[in-house]
């Protein structure tokens, strides 16, 4: 009886045995999973990290075993024949798909989602399919068409392969973005004497500059390292990923690592800038 | 769109601020989405310099009245004139009028200055700065104009709103529920500040809300809107005193309403005999919407007194009852009391505390009595709890 | 805003009066453009593809030479020599996207939740989840190729620890196709997910954890339900890829068990010119992962994910 009334009495030490099992079981979740996710981004970068040593790597023609360290690859990167001209034609296919995908997806969104008008869920549809169809499909279908029309392959045919896989994904990011945008803005500029089209430059199209440079860069990636599609229309045009996919069987030069990872370098210079830049801004407004 | 049509920005801006604002003509506008017609009919006049008000609960109409005079809707049928121009055609940044957006619509990638500035920017207005300067300072920002509209708080938001449509002296200024957004003590200020500020700037304002306190505080001419028509439209004590509907009669302020049959005219005293449910009720003549057959005779509870006892009504009283008192609420400067007469249903009685608190008990048997001249009736076949506020809608 | 301007909003296409052309033409000259070119550049393709399965060869005519004709045959023909492949990629696929699932949710988890309110640490964690988009796709699998490969680091540590049996190898193996796809589409998966937790109100796992729930019941009650946009996005767009993929298979695989069926579509275009098997295979493969990805999402409930 005593000990009843005892243990009654001292309730924080008769719940601390209960309590220690659980908060030692939480302690180890905090534990386990950020490890794990570590570990993750280790797989994610590894091949990354692979790739980028491997530019210095004084290796001569196939590179791919460690041969010793050079700046070489580096000083001379168009030094291996051909890796230039393709990383050339790469930036050249890359920023016309982009810019002719962007303008072309921006639009389709805008009206999807200002617009209710009939045809809008075929539309949907029509945007949604070219996402969901596997690269070889898409290519294989471009192929056909290219083949039944006897359209000479090269720099058009692969520009026109990649804005088709661009816009669905410029659709969609930017879509979201309109879809946040307050219909009384552009009603508010209407009402202030803008005509449509000035409506839509100085309201409606700043607004939406985060989420089109957002798809442009979406575009750029997806089309700048695009290979299923481009193997499938290019003919003999070369662009960069296929330039490595046809040396892989003969060895890869290290200047395409080089290039590679100059790219890798530049692209993780302007994020990390664009978030310091953001994160600094945001503070000062904070501090206001 | 033709050339007489369209007055143009640039033009109505200078011509019209002399004059003092444009009068607005609303003639048969209906307009119906789909099935659903949302304003149905509806013809006004809005006198030039006055201070507007469409009053009505959601979904009333009064917003996609106030859209269509903007040119952010087009009327199905119907048209409309500013200052004597039939402006029906013409899309929103053709028409001299501007809005004060329910959310602001403040462009929030542009400085307060900026957006001050958008509508002069647009119609070429000259000295935009010295305009800018003074539509901000007359809504007291002026020390504001660098900052970006996220950074202000709502009541600066709405300012700089006003400002935004206010420098560009339109000749009609549409307001869309500005104030909803804010809390009661601000929207007070505003209220005040709004109605300084149309003083001030001599506009016509038309003010849309479904606040009945601020529609009566602020405007001179109220027109309460129900399912898409105007129900009356008036001074804010002309419909409070003399409301024309039960729609009227209960969403402007409370009333209290019975159902009765004209049984006599008392033609020489200009009085009509009411019978509500065997007790005579004396309405004027020419405060009774119809003067035959079944009607509601209405008083407000203000207006309205409890006789306890023995206590006996005026000469020129009416009187109810006798009820028991179900619930007395002390409100402070009032007492609010409801009393049951069986067969009549619940009425509302309003004291003054002239003499301290509640003078009644809830049980007490009481009658009720008030001036014949207060006395208002409707048409009988109306519900007598139409645009009675309802709890649910509150929420 | 009224009923009536949210009614006006829905039904506003419907009214057939002359003010509403206006807006019609507007949104006509927004989608012009677009829609006619995915008209020109899938929808023609895609029927060029489906003319072209059914195509036959020229009588007497070279190799690669084809007319036109409704050879149905052709489906029967590729089906009944390449079904092995077209299976083992939806099962390599499945795989790939399980893993990916599997390696990314925490990943996502760590940098929405865990990362929440450390604006830097959480930009820097997704400028290292999208940094492999940054190099070339094909040169990461090389990398991983050689990081798998017999002589290197992790089979020779794997073999020491007994792991793998002596002479086992990772390289040129199922393990070896499905691990470069996981790698490679994990990025995919890692932001949709990433977008859902970040959406998530950490008030709701506080409210959680107030009505007493434990951490792992309040993940499975109140994190992944809310989460599942997320996921259904990020597994559709790692399977899809994964399916119809080839450089990995070609590149990490043998030419015995790790065929896939977009390798066997570019060698029958490019290296047997037989271009209405082809055709009919990629047919197959379309048709097959829209009817999956429309019968998933349909199950999954997100139908407005689109």
């Amino acid at each position: 009886m005593t000990a009843v009334l005892d243990r009654a009495g001292e309730s924080t030490s008769a719940h601390a045995p209960v309590r220690t099992p659980r908060r030692a079981r939480r302690r180890l979740g905090d534990v386990i999973v950020p490890v794990f996710a570590a570990l993750a981004f280790v797989y994610l970068l590894v091949p990354v990290a692979y790739t980028v040593v491997f530019s210095f790597n004084d290796a001569g023609k196939t590179n791919l075993v460690w041969q010793g360290f050079t700046l070489e690859n580096w000083q001379n990167p168009c030094g291996a024949p051909q890796v230039c001209e393709a990383f050339a034609n790469s930036l050249q296919v890359g920023v016309v798909s982009t810019i002719i995908a962007t303008a072309l997806g921006t639009l389709v969104a805008i009206a999807l989602v200002r617009f209710r008008f009939r045809g809008r869920a075929t539309t949907n549809l029509l945007i949604f399919l070219p996402m969901s169809t596997p690269e070889v499909v898409l290519g294989a279908a471009l192929l056909a068409q290219f083949l039944t029309l006897r359209v000479p392959l090269g720099f058009g045919t692969v520009v026109a392969a990649h804005v088709l896989f661009c816009i669905s994904f410029v659709v969609v990011t930017v879509k979201a973005r309109v879809a946040g945008l307050d219909p009384a803005l552009e009603e508010a500029a209407a009402d202030l004497y803008a005509s449509p089209w000035q409506a839509f430059w100085r309201v409606t199209f700043p607004l939406l500059v985060p989420g089109i440079a957002a798809a442009a860069l979406l575009a750029f990636s997806l089309s700048f390292d695009d290979f299923i599609v481009t193997s499938f229309t290019s003919g003999s045009y070369t662009t960069f990923p296929k330039f490595v996919y046809v040396s892989a069987t003969r060895g890869i030069p290290p200047q395409a690592n080089v290039i590679s990872s100059f790219m890798f370098v530049l692209a993780l210079v302007i994020v990390v800038l664009v978030q310091v830049l953001g994160y600094a801004r945001s503070k000062r407004l904070g501090a206001r | 769109m033709t050339t007489t049509v369209d007055p143009g920005p640039r033009a109505s801006s200078a011509d019209r601020t002399s004059a003092g604002g444009a009068a607005l003509e609303v003639k048969g506008v209906t307009k119906a989405f789909g099935s659903f017609v949302a304003v149905d009919d509806l013809t006004l006049t809005v006198p030039s310099g006055s201070f507007f008000a469409l009053l009505g609960p959601s979904g009333c109409g009064k917003t996609t009245t106030l859209r269509m005079v903007a040119g952010l809707e087009e009327p199905t049928a119907g048209t409309i004139s500013l200052a004597g121009q039939d402006v029906t055609g013409t899309r929103a940044h053709q028409r001299p009028v501007n809005t004060v957006f329910q959310s602001y619509a403040l462009f929030p990638h542009l400085t307060v200055g900026e957006n001050v500035a958008f509508g002069l920017r647009r119609s070429r207005a000259k000295d935009v700065a010295t305009r800018v300067a003074d539509g901000l300072d007359l809504v007291e920002l002026g020390h504001l104009a660098d900052r970006k509209p996220a950074q202000l708080s709502g009541g600066q938001q709405q300012r700089v709103a006003l400002a935004r449509a206010l420098v560009n002296r339109p000749a009609l200024l549409l307001l869309d529920e500005p104030l909803g957004a804010l809390d009661l003590k601000l929207r007070r200020q505003m209220q005040l500040e709004l109605k300084r500020i149309q003083t001030e700037v001599g506009l016509t304002f038309v003010h849309v809300t479904h606040d009945q306190e601020e529609a009566m505080t602020m405007a001179d001419t109220v027109a309460v809107m129900n399912h898409g028509r105007i129900e009356q439209l008036g001074s804010p004590a002309d419909l409070y005193e003399l409301p024309r509907t039960a729609f009227v009669a209960n969403f402007l302020g409370q009333s209290n309403l019975v159902a009765g049959t004209v049984t006599e005219r008392l033609t020489e005293r200009g009085l009509l005999g009411v019978d509500v449910r065997g007790t005579r009720v004396l309405v004027p003549e020419d405060r009774a919407v119809r003067t035959d057959g079944a009607v509601l005779v209405g008083a407000r509870p203000e207006k309205m007194r409890l006789l306890v006892g023995d206590q006996e009504p005026g000469p020129a009283e009416n009187v109810l009852g006798p009820g028991t008192v179900t619930d007395v609420s002390f409100m402070g400067v009032s007492t609010q009391y409801q009393v049951e007469i069986p067969g009549l249903g619940t009425f509302g009685v309003f004291a003054q505390n002239l003499l301290g608190g509640a003078t009644v008990s809830v049980g007490t048997s009481v009658r009720l009595a008030w001036a014949v001249d207060f006395t208002f009736g409707l048409d009988g076949a109306q519900a007598p709890d139409e645009g009675a506020v309802d709890l649910d809608d509150e929420l | 805003m009224s009923i009536a301007a949210a009614l006006g909003d829905s039904v506003a296409g419907v009214a057939a009066e002359p003010p509403r052309r206006r807006a019609r033409r507007a949104h006509l000259v927004l989608l012009g453009p677009g829609v006619v070119y995915l008209v020109l550049f899938f929808v023609v393709p895609v029927g060029a593809l489906l003319a072209t399965s059914l195509y036959v060869p020229v009588p007497g005519g070279d190799v690669g030479e084809y007319q036109p004709a409704f050879h149905w045959q052709n489906y029967v023909d590729a089906l009944a020599q390449f079904w092995p492949a077209l299976l083992r990629s939806f099962w390599f696929a499945f795989l790939a996207t399980l893993a990916a699932l599997v390696i990314g949710y925490p990943m996502a988890y760590v940098i929405a939740v865990r990362a929440r309110g450390r604006r830097l640490l959480q930009g820097l964690l997704l400028v290292l989840v999208v940094a492999p988009f940054f190099t070339s796709f094909i040169l990461r699998t090389i990398a991983w190729k050689q990081i798998l490969a017999d002589d290197a680091f992790v089979v020779t540590a794997l073999h020491v620890l007994h792991l793998l049996p002596a002479d086992a190898r990772l390289t040129a193996t199922p393990f070896a196709v499905v691990s470069g796809l996981t790698y490679n589409f994990l990025p995919f998966m890692v932001l949709p997910i990433f977008a859902a937790l970040e959406r998530l109100d950490s008030r709701l796992l506080e409210a959680g954890a107030d009505l007493y729930a434990s951490p792992a019941t309040t993940f499975r009650t109140v994190t992944w339900p809310l989460s599942l946009p997320g996921v259904v996005a990020g597994t559709l767009l790692v399977f899809i890829p994964a399916a119809g993929d080839y450089v990995n298979a070609s590149l990490l695989g043998n030419n015995t068990n790790t065929t896939m069926i977009g390798q066997v579509i570019d060698a029958r275009f490019f290296k047997v010119l037989d271009y209405p098997t082809a055709a009919s295979l990629s047919v197959v493969l379309m048709v097959a992962i829209l009817l999956l990805v429309g019968a998933y999402i349909r199950r999954s409930g997100t139908e407005d994910l689109l």
